[in-house]
């Protein structure tokens, strides 16, 4: 419990840190409006369309990737503290497990998911 | 009129003065070893390069320079000092337990009305801000240092007049005008997003440090869960980034937010599994327990560091470092701010305070990381040598962190940037792969020597 009061704790001056620093800027700083400052800094040139583009696919797939091997490392950790404890069973289990998915990797590298095209 | 017909005589030329060798010439038979010059000509014979290693009747002999003496006896002293002082400070974990004990006291017998947990709640307070300026005080010097470490590799001399010393109050000079600028961006920006991105960045690298052991007794909480608690706020870090490119309305921005974003997630998955092999080993996820496991020497002297286990200690190790690299968005490992194809990258439109709390929190990245491959492989706070504990755990944990600071800086002057496919293909078709072989090279530390 008292762990949990130190993330609380520390969550709060953060937060009050940004805050504070970034409500000093904005009451300190000048504001000078002029057209030229208020448009994109897109290398000097002027900005063309709007920056609600299409991005590439694979942006996607290494997200959905990443998901999976992250989920892999949430039951690799709790295996990885009781190692010991659980003997050749987890060993196995967790074998199999880690087994599969390195499957799926070499499956997903073979396909030419892993290019980026 | 006749005064003004004659021609003025002709000058007479001067004599060209002989050029003079300047007062430190030292001829390059003397300057480098045979042995070294041999095969540095080697590579220089038929290129414009000079034939030694430092030309000195180019550049003089800097050791010949009182500023150099002069600066190498300063930081001499510094780090005399600093030992000195650490050898009388002891452990400061024992006093500032009794510190804590004496206020729960106080709060008991001066404050009765106030509820019991006030006085922890007080505590806990105390240790935050403590972090928190460790950090402020982090970003003055770790940029100072950085301008000075990469001039000094360019043979620059870098920020040398603000605050007398070789510029140290530059960073300070710095912030306190990125206060005062204004808060040029584009009108179709997304304002509520643009100005939360930088306190998304910057909050959960605070609550980061929450279970750092800083050295012995000397860590804010002692997490059950620390290394997973650590991965899971950094992983935070990346939305703020996204989110500054996004609302920024500018092109560049957002694609350096989306390849901060697959670069960073692709990185966090070497980093996490280079790790099973020591939390199997040390059998905890907490820091300190982790950092106390690696107490202790071989053979009497020998340090029992995690880094020194035969073949897993050293793979581990590097994937971690270079894994560190890429989610601190440092060279070589920037495209999320590459300046050279990206303008600034997702930084592009933020100035003022807003892009000073981006700054700092990218070099707050840098200490925690340094941090961590201290607990992870140096053994925290321990000593080198068994006969070197007189000096405390703490001053260790700072001088090998300083160290790794170093290294990461000294990445930074030294390797190119990587374009975003290899960068993606060194993790996935590198990294990934030994990481997993890296844990089944584990198994006979885990289940056969106890070492």
């Amino acid at each position: 419990m008292l762990e949990l009061a130190n993330l609380g704790v520390f969550a709060v001056v953060a937060v009050g840190f940004a805050a504070v620093a970034l409500m000093i800027a904005w009451i300190v700083r000048p504001e000078v409006a002029e057209e030229g400052k208020l448009t994109p800094y897109e290398c000097g040139m002027p900005a063309q369309g709007s920056t609600e583009i299409r991005t590439h696919i694979r942006f996607y797939t290494f997200a959905l990737f990443f998901v999976l091997f992250d989920v892999e490392t949430l039951y690799l950790y709790p295996w990885a503290v009781q190692a010991r404890s659980a003997g050749l069973p987890g060993l196995a289990a967790i074998g199999i497990f880690v087994g599969m998915l390195f499957l799926g990797l070499l499956y997903a590298w073979k396909k030419g998911a892993l290019e980026w095209e | 009129m006749a005064e003004l017909a004659t021609p003025p005589p002709p000058p007479t030329p001067a004599p060209a003065p002989a050029p003079k060798p300047p007062a430190n010439v030292m001829p390059p038979e003397k300057a480098v070893p045979a042995g070294i010059r041999k095969v540095f000509a080697k590579h220089t014979e038929g290129t414009l390069l000079p034939n030694r290693l430092w030309p000195t009747d180019v550049w003089p002999n800097p050791w010949k320079s009182a500023s150099y003496r002069r600066g190498a006896l300063v930081l001499s002293a510094l780090i005399l000092a600093g030992t000195g002082a650490a050898f009388f400070l002891r452990e400061i974990g024992v006093p500032l337990a009794a510190l804590r004990e004496t206020l729960h006291r106080f709060a008991e017998a001066n404050l009765p009305q106030v509820p019991s947990w006030a006085a922890e709640a007080v505590w806990i307070l105390a240790k935050a801000l403590v972090v928190l300026h460790i950090i402020l005080f982090n970003g003055l010097f770790l940029v100072w240092w950085e301008r000075k470490i990469s001039a000094h590799m360019q043979s620059r001399l870098g920020p040398i007049f603000t605050g007398k010393w070789h510029g140290v109050l530059q960073t300070a000079a710095d912030g306190i005008k990125l206060l005062l600028k204004e808060d040029a961006a584009p009108k179709e920006k997304d304002s509520w997003l643009h100005s939360l991105a930088p306190a998304l960045v910057f909050v959960p690298v605070l609550i980061c440090f929450t279970p750092v052991p800083w050295g012995r007794d000397l860590e804010a909480a002692n997490l059950d869960a620390g290394v997973l608690y650590i991965f899971a706020w950094a992983g935070l870090s990346v939305l703020g980034i996204v989110l500054a490119g996004w609302a920024s309305a500018n092109k560049y921005s957002l694609l350096g937010g989306l390849r901060s974003a697959a670069q960073f997630v692709s990185y966090e998955l070497p980093r996490s599994f280079s790790l099973v092999p020591l939390i199997a080993i040390a059998g905890s996820l907490s820091l300190t327990k982790i950092a106390g496991y690696q107490e202790g020497y071989w053979f009497g002297f020998f340090p029992k560091w995690f880094l020194f286990y035969p073949v897993v200690g050293q793979i581990s190790f590097v994937i971690f470092l270079i894994a560190s690299v890429a989610e601190t968005n440092r060279t070589p490992f920037d495209i999320a701010e590459a300046e050279s194809e990206l303008v600034g990258g997702f930084h592009t439109e933020y100035s003022g305070m807003k892009f000073s709390i981006f700054f700092l929190t990218e070099y707050a990245y840098v200490l925690l990381a340094s941090c961590l491959l201290t607990t992870f492989f140096m053994g925290g706070g321990a000593a080198p040598l068994p006969f070197l504990s007189v000096l405390p755990s703490w001053f260790w944990f700072l001088g090998k962190t300083l160290f790794f600071m170093f290294c990461f800086l000294w990445f930074r002057w030294t390797f190119p940037r990587f374009k975003i496919d290899r960068l993606l293909d060194f993790n996935w078709k590198f990294l990934l792969p030994w990481s997993f072989v890296n844990i089944v090279l584990a198994l006979p530390y885990i289940y056969l020597w106890k070492l």
